[in-house]
């Protein structure tokens, strides 16, 4: 099946993109499509204990699954106010 | 949002949504400062993913309504390029009585700094960084009870 994975700051320095699609295993979680990720992009591999995910534009853990179509998102320690 | 935030605008809504009487108002301004860490800093980026971060707000504002009954609250952040001496987030808070009205102003900016997703780049003469914060996680219960404490002290 087929995500959409947004990334914001940093890590979409490191992926060169805000937005990427990536096919991921059915079944797959959060986790699985980050470690994908993280697999084709090393220097994203420091931010494993510190990142935050969501999906479709809801904060949720690293063990949720996904599915087909859906918006998953990466966020880096935030930083706002 | 990207225009200018307006401490007056946002007061006045604020005021004539909260249902009861209101006695006292408190506002939080956040400004970019010129200096971060003994380097001059020319000016702020700042990044959002606003889909999730207008929810974030909402929560913000629920939970703080859920701990001062009587409070209404409201917060705006700017994104994109933020010049030194501009106001990056604006908070104001209003309420029957002043304790509420600062206690809510207080948390609702700590909870900004734990769980809003925005992210602030700073331009230096000589290069850029990607300040990074706190890991969100909204259901932390532990960072809830610090904001609260600090909200309270």
């Amino acid at each position: 099946m087929r995500v959409k994975v947004r990334l914001f700051a940093r890590l979409r320095e490191i992926v060169g993109s805000a937005e990427i699609e990536r096919d991921v295993p059915p079944g797959a979680t959060l986790a699985v499509v980050w470690d994908q990720l993280a697999a084709d992009f090393p220097a994203l591999a420091p931010y494993r204990g510190s990142i935050s995910a969501a999906v479709n534009a809801d904060y949720a853990r690293l063990q949720a699954p996904v599915g087909d179509g859906d918006e998953v998102a990466f966020l880096p320690p935030v930083s706002g106010g | 949002m990207a225009a200018p935030l307006s401490l007056d605008a946002l007061t006045t809504v604020v005021v004539e949504s909260t249902d009861g009487p209101v006695g006292g108002v408190s506002s939080f301004l956040g400004l970019v400062r010129g200096e971060n860490l003994g380097r001059r800093v020319r000016f702020l980026e700042y990044e959002a993913y606003d889909a999730l971060a207008l929810k974030v707000l909402a929560r913000i504002e629920q939970e703080a309504r859920a701990q001062w009954p009587s409070a209404t609250v409201g917060i705006h952040h700017r994104t994109g390029r933020v010049e030194i001496g501009e106001a990056s987030i604006a908070i104001v808070a209003a309420s029957a009585h002043r304790a509420d009205a600062f206690a809510v102003c207080r948390y609702a900016i700590e909870r900004v700094k734990q769980i809003l997703p925005v992210w602030k780049h700073e331009h230096f003469d000589d290069g850029e960084t990607w300040v990074e914060g706190a890991t969100a996680d909204p259901d932390d219960e532990a960072a809830r009870q610090e904001a609260r404490r600090r909200a309270c002290a």
